[in-house]
């Protein structure tokens, strides 16, 4: 109860902090520069002066706090990796080729790119299958709500509802977990699943389909709405029927929108941390780069200079997609 | 489309859905469902067969010696196995290696002259010619077919004993201030860059959208290094909830200022023009004008930071303590699948209250959710 006071407290007084802040310099500096109601060559010089000012007040906190929080960790980084665990001596490329002759970085590697090649293809592709069939029943929005709700779920929290599907209870005795009870049912073995080298990755796996699929449907729902009625009644006419119609028609005019989902959950898989965590924590062969980052940051009292160079890492292969947004906002502020 | 809808198709479009909504929600439903369950009842069966009777091997201790009377000359220990509940015994027994040697309705002879009988509803009754001695009971072993059990003593459980009630708290005092906080910081950014007039405005543009995919990890381990350093310099915690609602802010704001600006460049700006004329400034333009009409793109973001703030573990792990006035419910819940891994009982319920304020404001705004998405999306492509 006293926390939940602080809590609002402290909370209030950011807050009116934040906006004491915007007040407080704009009111100086309409003080220091005045010019409402009046006229004359001082007035127009405030002016300028004001409207040039004003812009770096209105930026400033968040100009602030992204260098903080992101530009100067950029930076900092990639130094660091250049140093060794304490980040006070210089070592090259040390870190780089140590962790090219690490097993378990070599295995993350491999992790990754499973992850890279299966989550973003089968969340696009269940995305656009649910969100064209859910496009054709009266029900549709209904059963769309429920296949995007895992999407508030937190990765944790999915994790404690997929290891209980996966849930292993030796043979013979009942088991409790979905999976291991479907496959006694058919005449099969229970097993651990998350356990087995290699498929345990794709278990994972599931778990961030699971999640990301109903950001798919949403984005990709909206994109074949906006399809232009005339082409899809144009092939009708011609004796199209629906797979080609879908296939041929609509899939082609929605291809800038299935490359911005695709990117989206690619960069979400780079940083997939959690579900690892929580799930198996990287043993049995299915550690991730930003897993075993995590581990490098306190494994044997935290050794910064292979964490940092594992992040940067992490950063080289979302550097592509970073240029690629970039230069597609710039497009997009030139048309405006 | 309008063609395929009249034909027989449609029944196999009704059919795919309703198997991929089913596989989309049994995940969520089955732990919802376990978590209301007996956790004896959870231990042994799956939660698909809930409603359903089932089969348990128990064992109850008889109360000791002191509890028997005197009737007609013999000395009687009664009792019920079921404890008042209901359900049926199908054979029981009085040793471990014999557990359903008897049906309910037959006398056991015990080793030391003393008879066991037990009923089908639960009843049982321990006679002997001389006075019982000892004060730890006789062990029964007893099959019993126990109706479906639903409670709430679960989440009584974990709220109180695991700590969760003070990690729900921990999570709101985490979430509640660092969805504020860089709404306000954002709202005021995105309309410098959306509509005032300064140079570098578009490298600055280029810069959010660029910042838009920077990894967290990249900033973890400087991070951190800057906040031991701010902390050992003030001779303050280095993990405090200021610190994490920076963090929480600063790696919100990209996303915050551009959904943002985006909104705001697209407000028309005859408004802000003859305001402008009527002679006011930026500030008031911003405060009067621009802030009510963007409410919509405002409440986007701060469902969006509010569930990426409840849902965090990693920002919280590296910037926050684990004490237990600062474990948020990710943090708690993972240590808990460390700790309590086997107790499904202590796990669903924690998971449960884990992500049911997200699904909460889900279900309740979800449409303000939906038009962010795509707003971020859609026009960044």
């Amino acid at each position: 109860m006293q926390q939940l006071l602080f809590a609002i407290a402290t909370m209030a007084a950011g807050v009116l902090a934040c906006a004491a802040y915007f007040f407080g310099t704009n009111w100086v500096l309409d003080k220091l520069f005045p010019s409402k109601g009046l006229t004359g060559p001082v007035t127009s010089r405030n002016l300028r002066i004001t409207n040039a000012v004003r812009p770096w007040l209105f930026l400033g906190p968040a100009l602030f706090s992204l260098t903080i929080y992101l530009i100067y960790p950029v930076i900092e980084s990639v130094w660091l990796s250049l140093h060794d665990k304490s980040g006070e001596n210089f070592v090259g490329l040390g870190n780089f080729i140590w962790m090219f002759n690490d097993g378990e970085f070599r295995q993350s590697i491999y992790n990754n790119f499973l992850w890279l090649l299966v989550v973003p293809a089968a969340a696009t592709f269940f995305g656009l299958v649910i969100a064209a069939l859910t496009d054709r029943i009266w029900w549709g929005n209904i059963a769309k709500t429920l296949i995007f709700m895992p999407m508030a779920i937190s990765f944790v929290g999915a994790s404690v509802i997929w290891k209980f599907i996966y849930d292993y209870r030796a043979e013979g005795t009942e088991q409790i977990g979905l999976l291991n009870a479907i496959v006694v049912a058919f005449g099969g073995t229970p097993e651990a699943w998350v356990t087995l080298p290699f498929w345990n990755n794709f278990f994972l796996m599931v778990i961030l389909i699971w999640i990301q699929t109903g950001f798919a449907m949403v984005i990709l729902s909206a994109a074949l709405r906006g399809i232009p009625e005339e082409t899809v009644e144009a092939a009708v006419i011609d004796g199209a029927n629906g797979f080609q119609i879908f296939f041929k028609i609509m899939i082609p005019q929605i291809w800038g929108t299935i490359a911005v989902v695709w990117t989206t959950i690619t960069i979400l898989v780079l940083k997939v941390f959690d579900i690892v965590l929580a799930m198996t924590n990287g043993q049995w062969q299915s550690q991730v780069l930003a897993n075993l980052m995590f581990d490098w940051m306190f494994r044997g009292g935290g050794d910064f200079g292979r964490g940092a160079a594992i992040a940067v890492v992490i950063m080289l292969l979302v550097i592509p997609i970073m240029i690629w947004n970039i230069r597609n906002a710039a497009k997009e502020m030139e048309s405006h | 489309m309008i063609a395929s809808s009249r034909s027989p198709l449609i029944w196999f479009v009704h059919l795919s859905v309703i198997l991929l909504v089913l596989l989309w929600t049994l995940p969520t439903a089955g732990l919802l469902i376990s978590s209301l369950r007996d956790k004896d009842q959870l231990a042994v069966s799956g939660w698909w067969t809930a409603l359903s009777t089932s089969t348990q091997n128990l064992v109850f201790r008889a109360p000791g010696a002191d509890a028997q009377v005197e009737k007609d000359g013999k000395f009687v220990i009664s009792g019920n196995l079921l404890e008042g509940q209901s359900g049926e015994v199908s054979a029981f027994g009085f040793n471990s290696r014999e557990p359903t040697a008897y049906t309910p309705g037959e006398t056991a002879e015990m080793n030391d002259g003393e008879r066991l009988t037990v009923q089908a509803d639960g009843a049982f009754e321990i006679t002997s010619d001389k006075a019982m001695e000892g004060s730890r009971g006789q062990r029964i072993f007893y099959t019993a077919a126990v109706p479906p059990r639903f409670t709430f003593d679960n989440y009584r459980e974990v709220m109180r004993a695991e700590g969760i009630g003070a990690s729900f708290i921990n999570s709101l005092t985490v979430a509640i201030p660092a969805t504020i906080i860089p709404i306000l910081v954002a709202a005021f950014a995105a309309y410098a860059l959306a509509w005032m007039k300064f140079p570098g405005r578009a490298i600055l543009v280029a810069v959010v959208v660029g910042l838009l995919v920077v990894p967290l990890q990249m900033s973890l381990i400087p991070l951190l290094k800057l906040y031991n350093g701010v902390g050992a310099f003030f001779g303050v915690p280095a993990k405090t909830y200021v610190g994490i609602w920076l963090a929480h802010m600063g790696f919100g704001l990209p996303l915050a200022i551009y959904l943002l600006r985006n909104y705001m460049a697209g407000l028309p700006r005859e408004i802000m023009e003859s305001a402008r004329v009527d002679g006011a400034s930026d500030f008031d333009i911003f405060v009067k004008i621009i802030l009510p009409l963007s409410f919509p793109a405002l409440a986007s973001f701060s469902i969006f930071q509010f569930l990426w703030t409840w849902n965090d573990l990693l920002v919280a792990m590296v910037f926050l303590g684990t004490g237990k006035n600062e474990l948020v419910l990710t943090g708690r819940l993972v240590n808990l699948l460390g700790s309590r891994g086997g107790n499904w009982e202590i796990l669903t319920a924690s998971a449960f209250v884990t992500i049911i304020v997200p699904l909460i404001v889900f279900f309740t705004l979800q449409r303000y959710l939906v038009r962010g998405l795509l707003a971020g999306s859609v026009k960044g492509g």
